[in-house]
C-alpha cells in the first residue's frame, strides 16, 4: 500500500516532466522536483554566495593590505567579517554540499529520485530569501550585523547595531532549509537504496551524508532555539544571556558551541565522503579499510557533541573542565588520523594518475592535515590562552574550510562534472585553476599562523607596524585566490556550452552506480532499481 | 509488471522515518531551552560561573577557625548607561572563616531623574561562590534612588568553615544595572 503512495505522489510530483517534457525558462526551475535540478540549483547558488563572500574578503584584506585605516571604517569592517563568515558557512559550503547530496545520492543508490522531492524543492527556494535578509542588511541605515558570525552576546544584544532581527530570521531559514535538506536525505538513504545495497556496500560518500545529515537534524534547532533567545532578550525583555535579569552571557557561548562545534564536521564529513571517492578512483585500488572509514566517520560525529567548550578555554572555566575538554578533543584526532592513514594507504603502491579532481584531493589530504595538526595545538589548553582570538585562529579554520571543504567541493564538482553535462572540461584552464589556487591559497593562509602566533588579533581593521609586511603577502596572496576562482567560472561556463563529449565512465578506476548511466545523466534515471549484484563486478 | 514487484521490495515508510525526525527536531528546539535551567542548576552545583546564593542564608554558628585567614576584596562596576556613583566603603578585609561580617557600600545617583538600580554579584575565583554565604545583601533587592540622593547599603556574609585551603584570596565584584521600567512590583 505505502509503496504505492509513494509511487503515485512521486509520479504526481512530476506529472508535467515525465518522458522530459520539461516546462521552460524561469518555471522550470521553480516548479521543478527533480534531484537534478535542485542539485543544480544548490551548486550554483552556492558558487553565487562563494563569490559574494569573497568579494567581502576582497575588502577586508584590501584594508589590510597596510596598516591604518584607509579603506573602511571600523564598523563596517566588523560588519564585512561578520557577514563573510555567515555567507561562507551557511551560504557556500553547506549548500554546496547539499547540492552534491541532491545530485548524487539518488543515482549512488539508484533510487529514481529524492524520496521527499516536493519538500526538496521548498528547501532550496526560501534558501535566497535567507540571504537577501541578510544581505540586504548592508543597504540599512543600521548596517549589517557587526558582531561576528559567532554573535556572542551581549555584542548581538545590548550592543546590537539594531540588525539582530534581521539577522535572526535570516538565520531561521537557513535553519529550516538545513533541517528539510537532512530529513530528505535520511529519508532518502533509508528507503530508497537499491535491493541488495545493504548498509555497509552504500559508497563511503552516502555513508558520510547519512551521519552529517543526523547531525544536521540533532543541532540545527538548537541554532534556531539560541537565536530565538537573542530575539526574546533584544527586543522582548527577556534575560537569557543579560545579567542584569539574572541570565548568564556565558551561556550563551555554551549554547551556541553545542550546535557550533558539531557543525564544523557538518562542513567536513562530507568533504571526507567525496576525497574518499575520487582517491580509490585515481590510485585504481579499493578504498583502503571501507568499515573503519565508516566507524571513523560515526566516531568522530559522536566527539563532535562533547567538545564545544574547547572554543571558550578563556572564560574562566574551572581546571577540570578545561582538562575534559581537552582530551576530548585531542581525542577525535583518533579517527581522523584513521581517516587519513587509510587514504595514504589507498595511494600507496596504486596505479596513480593525477586528473584535476586527484590533484585538488591530494591537497586536500595534505593541506587538510596542516589544518588538523593547528587545530591539535589550539586543542592544548594552556597554549590556547596564547592563540585564543588571534590570526592563528584564522589560519587554522581557513585551512581546514578552504583547503578542506572547499577543495574537496572543487574536487567532486571536476569530478562529476562530465556526467553533470555530458562533456569533458579543458583541462589547460581547469589545471591553471587547480596551481593558481594552491599556490595563492598557501600564500594567503600559511603566513596567518606566524601573524596569529606573534600576537595579531583577529576582527582587528588595523594592526602593529610590524605585522606590515606579512600582511601585505597575505592581501596578495588573497587577492589571487579570489581571482583564480574566475577561473572556475570558466571551466565551468565552457563546459556546459561544449567540448569533447564525455563517456559514461569518463575515469577508468571509477566505481558506483552513477557511471552505470549515460552522460550526461537523463532527466529520469533509475526508475526501475538496478541489481547491486550485477554492477559489483564491474 | 515486473517494475511494480521491484518497486515493493523498497518497501518505503517514509511517513514514519519523517515523524520520527521531525519529533527528534522539535526535541533539540526543546533542549536547547532545557539547557538555560540545566546550567543553571550545574552552575549551581559546581559553582561555575561564579555566582553566589541569590536568598538570604541563615547565619550556621559552627564556631570560627581562627587558624585561616582569608582576604575578601570588594570591586563594584557600572553597566553601560548608569550615570551613578557606586563604590565599596572598604575595599578589602581579612576574615577567618565561620566569622560574621558587615561591610557597607556606598551609592549615589548623579543623574537628573529616578533610576532603580539592580546589583549583580559575582566571586572569583568561580569555585569560592558556593563557600561565599550572604545573610543580608542589598543586592537581594532593587534600589531605586531619586535623584541625587545617596544612601549606605549593607552587606552582611560570612565565609564557610568549609572553604577550600588553597583559596586564600576572593574577589566580590558587583555590576550596577539600571532596571528603571522593568523592575518586579
Amino acid at each position: 500500500m505505502t509503496t504505492n503512495t509513494l509511487n503515485e505522489s512521486l509520479d504526481d510530483a512530476h506529472n508535467d516532466d515525465h518522458h522530459d517534457h520539461k516546462m521552460t525558462g524561469i518555471k522550470r526551475w521553480l516548479y521543478t522536483t527533480n534531484h537534478k535540478d535542485i542539485g543544480t540549483l544548490y551548486l550554483w547558488f552556492s558558487f553565487i554566495m562563494l563569490l559574494t563572500g569573497g568579494a567581502l574578503a576582497m575588502v577586508i584584506r584590501a584594508e589590510l593590505f597596510q596598516p591604518g585605516l584607509q579603506i573602511v571604517e571600523p564598523d563596517f569592517f566588523n560588519q564585512l567579517t561578520t557577514v563573510h563568515g555567515l555567507i561562507m558557512v551557511f551560504g557556500a559550503i553547506m549548500p554546496a554540499f547539499t547540492g552534491f547530496a541532491n545530485w548524487m545520492l539518488p543515482m549512488m543508490i539508484g533510487a529514481p529520485d529524492m524520496a521527499l522531492p516536493r519538500m526538496n524543492n521548498w528547501s532550496f527556494w526560501i534558501l535566497p530569501f535567507a540571504f537577501a535578509i541578510l544581505l540586504g542588511s548592508f543597504f540599512m541605515e543600521s548596517g549589517a550585523p557587526n558582531f561576528g558570525w559567532t554573535f556572542y552576546a551581549p555584542l548581538s544584544t545590548t550592543y546590537s547595531n539594531g540588525s539582530t532581527a534581521f539577522f535572526v530570521f535570516a538565520v531561521h531559514i537557513m535553519g529550516v532549509s538545513s533541517i528539510m535538506g537532512a530529513i530528505n536525505i535520511v529519508v532518502t538513504i533509508m528507503n530508497l537504496r537499491a535491493p541488495g545495497m545493504t548498509y555497509m556496500k552504500m559508497p563511503l560518500f552516502v555513508w558520510t551524508f547519512f551521519i552529517t545529515a543526523y547531525l544536521l537534524i540533532a543541532v540545527m534547532p538548537v541554532l534556531a532555539g539560541v537565536v530565538t533567545m537573542l530575539l526574546t532578550d533584544t527586543y522582548f525583555g527577556t534575560s537569557f544571556f543579560d545579567a542584569a535579569g539574572g541570565g548568564d552571557p556565558v551561556m550563551f557561548q555554551h549554547i551556541f558551541w553545542f550546535f557550533g562545534h558539531p557543525e564544523v564536521y557538518i562542513m567536513i564529513l562530507p568533504a571526507f565522503g567525496i576525497v574518499s571517492t575520487i582517491i580509490p578512483a585515481f590510485a585504481r585500488k579499493k578504498l583502503f579499510g571501507y568499515s573503519s572509514m565508516v566507524y571513523a566517520t560515526a566516531s568522530i560525529a559522536l566527539l563532535s557533541f562533547i567538545v564545544w567548550a574547547h572554543h571558550m578555554f578563556t572564560t574562566g572555566m574551572p581546571l577540570f573542565g578545561e582538562l575534559f575538554f581537552m582530551y576530548c578533543t585531542m581525542l577525535i584526532a583518533v579517527p581522523t588520523g584513521v581517516k587519513v592513514f587509510n587514504w595514504v594507504a589507498t595511494m600507496w603502491r596504486g596505479s596513480m594518475t593525477f586528473e584535476i579532481p586527484m590533484l585538488f584531493s591530494i591537497a586536500f589530504v595534505i593541506l587538510f592535515t596542516i589544518g588538523g595538526f593547528s587545530g591539535l595545538m589550539l586543542a592544548l589548553t594552556p597554549v590556547d590562552f596564547q592563540y585564543h582570538d588571534t590570526y592563528f585562529v584564522v589560519a587554522h579554520f581557513h585551512y581546514v574550510l578552504v583547503t578542506g571543504s572547499l577543495f574537496s567541493i572543487y574536487a567532486g564538482a571536476y569530478y562529476w562534472l562530465p556526467k553533470w553535462t555530458g562533456h569533458m572540461y579543458s583541462d589547460a584552464l581547469s589545471k591553471w585553476h587547480f596551481w593558481c589556487s594552491l599556490i595563492s591559497v598557501n600564500l594567503l593562509f600559511f603566513p596567518m599562523h606566524f601573524l596569529g602566533l606573534a600576537g595579531m588579533p583577529r576582527r582587528i581593521p588595523d594592526y602593529a607596524l610590524q605585522f606590515a609586511d606579512f600582511n601585505k603577502w597575505v592581501s596578495i596572496g588573497g587577492f589571487a585566490f579570489g581571482l583564480s576562482q574566475l577561473i572556475f567560472l570558466a571551466v565551468v561556463i565552457k563546459c556546459i556550452r561544449g567540448g569533447e563529449k564525455a563517456p559514461a565512465k569518463p575515469w577508468d578506476g571509477a566505481e558506483g552506480l552513477e557511471w552505470t548511466v549515460a552522460s550526461p545523466a537523463p532527466y529520469h534515471t533509475f526508475s526501475t532499481p538496478p541489481h547491486i549484484e550485477d554492477i559489483k563486478g564491474q | 509488471m515486473s517494475e511494480e514487484a521491484e518497486q515493493k521490495t523498497i518497501k518505503p515508510n517514509n511517513s514514519k522515518v519523517i515523524k520520527k525526525l521531525v519529533l527528534v527536531v522539535f526535541a533539540m528546539f526543546g533542549f536547547g531551552f532545557a539547557l538555560v535551567p540545566l546550567y543553571d542548576v550545574f552552575c549551581d552545583i559546581t559553582g561555575l560561573n561564579g555566582k553566589t546564593n541569590d536568598v538570604a542564608v541563615v547565619y550556621a554558628d559552627d564556631g570560627i577557625d581562627t587558624s585561616r585567614t582569608v582576604k575578601v576584596q570588594f570591586i563594584t562596576r557600572m553597566a553601560k548607561g548608569i550615570p551613578w556613583q557606586f563604590e565599596p566603603v572598604v575595599n578589602e578585609i581579612s576574615v577567618h572563616p565561620g566569622e560574621m561580617k558587615f561591610v557597607d557600600f556606598y551609592a549615589k545617583n548623579l543623574s537628573q531623574h529616578d533610576i532603580v538600580g539592580q546589583a549583580v554579584p559575582s566571586v572569583s575565583p568561580g569555585l569560592a561562590a558556593g563557600y561565599f554565604q550572604k545573610i543580608e545583601c542589598f543586592c537581594f533587592t532593587q534600589q531605586p534612588l531619586k535623584s541625587g540622593e545617596e544612601v549606605k547599603m549593607g552587606l552582611q556574609f560570612y565565609v564557610d568553615l568549609e572553604i577550600p585551603k588553597e583559596i586564600n584570596t576572593l574577589t566580590l565584584s558587583y555590576t550596577l544595572y539600571d532596571i528603571s521600567g522593568k523592575e518586579n512590583s
